[in-house]
């Protein structure tokens, strides 16, 4: 019993226990797919170490040498190429194969991954210098040229307009999202299909033509100022479907049983929604929605249409022209001037952090309630 | 039997007892009349009420293209040219450069979402996927903006390089084909030569970002609904990781590739700030997608909706009516084929 156990193990030197395989594997020579042995990581080891050296030497002394996305190309290449012969050494087809597309497998996130953390390094590293001061939270950018230094200056007006037009979007969109997805799940019936099919279709909406659809119809015909509330209505409409959709799938999710239950103990429909269905469906919810206003809030493309770009503090969503912090950004980027560019970075480092922030409240909120399959 | 809180069974539970009528009456629907009359008709009227909300979009997007097509006819569709100064536009341009952008944006994005997807459901281990969901969703949130910058910025200077890489070694290929005189330098941007910043092929790099994300969830919950037991029977056989995936995990989720690669598309068609931000802006009709300049309805909206005339605006509108119909098509053809891949798979208690 204990030399059988032990002699794999000590043929195959020291593999980490894998959990799925491994245990039934007893006397037969196994093809070892998921415990990796010391021979395995010797040949990863071995290409990586070996494509590295070649591709550097083909690459920089023999061929002319041309930046450095071309070379990781080519190393991955030759790297795939050398791990897949040094394999085709020892282990049968499969495996090679097998091994070739799990190093396309992990290259392709590493790739994503990479992407993202640059995403984020740049507008963090770019930003700094404008981050730095505090008066960038604190000033508005009312009277400031582009030139100024970042001691002059701030985005307040941008913070506090995507603050005041999210705010009065998601108070609209949100009782209006909620209250149509009771209906198309807890009510349904003819109309709820025809409400479920409208929205589903609106959800396509592309955001551009949502803030052009406000930009037309209160600015244009009905001579609206250009103003924050204009550029709520448009993220509104632009989130409505949006919220509608993503709370009638939540509430889709909310077992049948109970609300059976609920009416079995005489329960009312308005009962049974109000203390069973909505408080199930809470946590969903409120990830749901706040997903929602994360989304709202980097919105660009309506708020451009419809907000107008002001430079100053503004709190009245009703007058003049308002800033948000996308908006502020891609006035920042298309000025052209080096110090717009960094508070540019800057605003997207905050406006990055303003939706992380609601990410993990979201998280937080769904955190209790994790459904496992 | 008792011990009820509410009205009802008290009045007809005695009397169902001696009789024999047990499933006749039950009258639920009678007795809660008032509050759940109120809640449904509420209920009801904020539905509609959305309903002609969301609704008179669309229709007030259809309405505004008919004076669009009364002005400028059918050469609306077929005119490259965008000149509001001489009142000749068209929008065959546009519509080209957007589905140019949209189709690149997924040639990238879908290998990878692919991939991805299967990273997390297959290769990860464990105890790292739940981790690599959450960043996958807080991508989803990241704004377009902040994506279009790192492009413009992060992206651009190398991508231009491979771009002229690509149009030097295969411009035999029309895909890369790029009307200028190859061996020129890229720094050197004289006029008649037309450089690599700001192609189809530098947007979609920007809009790979946007629906990556959206294609990669997708993808994925498809993936990790693959019925487990034919994928231990096909360990059980003998079977690499990869052999499980390509005869289990990628047949199950075939439609789940094919509905959010299409539902990412409909994302992608619709993408602005990013676009925007990359593009410099050129109204032709050209397959040479490094090259610099195109443009897409979106962006086509953005840089020219401020100095529109009321019938440029409608043609505006008109441009956007056909966008929201394409996008429609696209996400309401993806969403069949996701659903019916779920299949009974939503009926979970």
């Amino acid at each position: 019993m204990t030399q059988t156990l032990e002699r794999p193990t000590d043929g195959v030197p020291p593999a980490e226990p894998a959990v799925e395989a491994a245990a039934p594997a007893e006397q037969e020579v196994l093809r070892r797919t998921s415990s990796r042995t010391r021979e395995d990581v010797l040949a990863l080891v071995g290409a990586a170490v070996g494509s590295a050296a070649t591709t550097w030497l083909f690459y920089t002394i023999i061929l002319p040498a041309e930046g450095s996305i071309g070379f990781v190309v080519a190393w991955y290449l030759v790297f795939v190429a050398f791990y897949a012969a040094l394999t085709g050494l020892t282990q049968p087809r499969q495996v090679v194969i097998d091994r070739v597309v799990s190093t396309a497998v992990i290259a392709a996130p590493t790739l994503v991954a990479f992407a993202l953390a640059t995403v984020v390094l740049m507008t963090l590293v770019k930003g700094l210098p404008a981050l730095a001061n505090l008066n960038f939270f604190t000033d508005d950018m009312s009277g400031v040229r582009a030139q100024d230094p970042f001691t002059r200056g701030g985005i307040l007006h941008a913070i506090v307009g995507t603050l005041i037009e999210v705010a009065i979007a998601v108070a609209i969109a949100m009782p209006l999202g909620v209250a149509a997805a009771v209906y198309m799940s807890e009510v349904g019936g003819r109309g709820g299909r025809l409400v479920r099919t409208v929205v589903e279709a609106m959800t396509a909406l592309p955001s551009i033509v949502a803030g052009l659809f406000i930009y037309s119809v209160f600015i244009v015909q009905f001579g609206m100022p250009a103003s924050g509330l204009a550029a709520a209505l448009a993220l509104a409409v632009m989130a409505l479907p949006i919220m509608a959709r993503a709370s009638y799938v939540v509430l889709g999710v909310v077992p049948g049983g109970l609300r059976e239950a609920s009416y079995a103990m005489g329960a009312g429909k308005w009962q049974t929604v109000w203390k069973v269905v909505l408080p199930t469906a809470r946590p969903g919810l409120a990830t749901a929605l706040i997903l929602g206003v994360a989304r709202a809030v980097g919105e660009t493309a309506p708020v451009l249409l419809t907000s107008g770009a002001s430079t100053f503090l503004n709190t009245n969503p009703v007058k003049d022209p308002m800033n948000s912090l996308p908006l502020f950004i891609y006035a920042s980027i298309q000025s052209g001037s080096p110090e717009m560019e960094e508070r540019a970075y800057a605003a997207s480092a905050v406006l990055l952090i303003l939706v992380l922030t609601l990410f993990l409240i979201a998280r937080l909120v769904a955190g209790g309630r994790r459904k496992s399959r | 039997m008792s011990g009820d809180v509410l009205a009802p069974p008290p009045a007809s539970g005695p009397a169902i007892e001696p009789g024999e009528d047990d499933d006749v009456p039950r009258r639920l629907v009678v007795r809660h009349s008032l509050q759940d009359r109120l809640f449904v008709h509420s209920v009801r009227g904020v539905g509609m009420l959305v309903l002609v909300i969301v609704s008179c979009i669309g229709v007030f997007l259809g309405i505004q293209s008919v004076p669009t097509l009364d002005h400028y006819g059918f050469s609306f569709f077929t005119e490259f040219r965008w000149l509001p100064s001489q009142d000749v536009i068209g929008i065959s341009a546009v519509v080209v450069g957007t589905i140019e952008v949209a189709l690149l944006a997924l040639v990238i994005a879908v290998p990878l979402s692919v991939l991805t997807a299967l990273f997390i459901t297959d290769w990860a281990p464990p105890g790292l996927r739940a981790t690599l969901i959450r960043v996958v969703d807080l991508m989803a949130a990241v704004p377009g903006i902040v994506f279009g910058l790192w492009v413009l910025f992060v992206i651009q200077p190398h991508a231009t390089e491979v771009a002229h890489w690509l149009s030097k070694y295969l411009g035999w290929f029309p895909l890369f084909h790029v009307r200028t005189d190859v061996d020129y330098p890229i720094w050197n941007q004289a006029p008649g030569y037309p450089s690599y910043a700001g192609s189809a092929f530098i947007a979609a790099i920007a809009v790979t970002m946007m629906i990556f994300p959206m294609a990669t969830s997708v993808m994925r919950e498809v993936f990790s609904q693959a019925p487990v037991g034919e994928k231990e029977a096909a360990l059980a056989l003998g079977a690499t990781r990869w052999a499980v995936v390509r005869t289990v995990v990628l047949p199950f989720g075939r439609s789940g590739i094919v509905g959010g690669s299409m539902l990412a598309l409909g994302r992608a068609l619709g993408e602005t700030i990013s676009v925007v931000l990359v593009i410099s802006q050129a109204f032709e009709i050209k397959p040479y997608v490094l090259e610099s300049g195109t443009s897409t309805i979106s962006s086509l909206i953005a840089s020219s909706f401020k100095e529109a005339t009321p019938s440029q605006l409608s043609a505006l509108l008109t441009a956007g009516f056909l966008l929201f119909c394409m996008t429609l098509l696209v996400n309401s053809l993806a969403a069949m084929i996701v659903t019916r891949s779920r299949g009974s798979q939503v009926t979970e208690l």
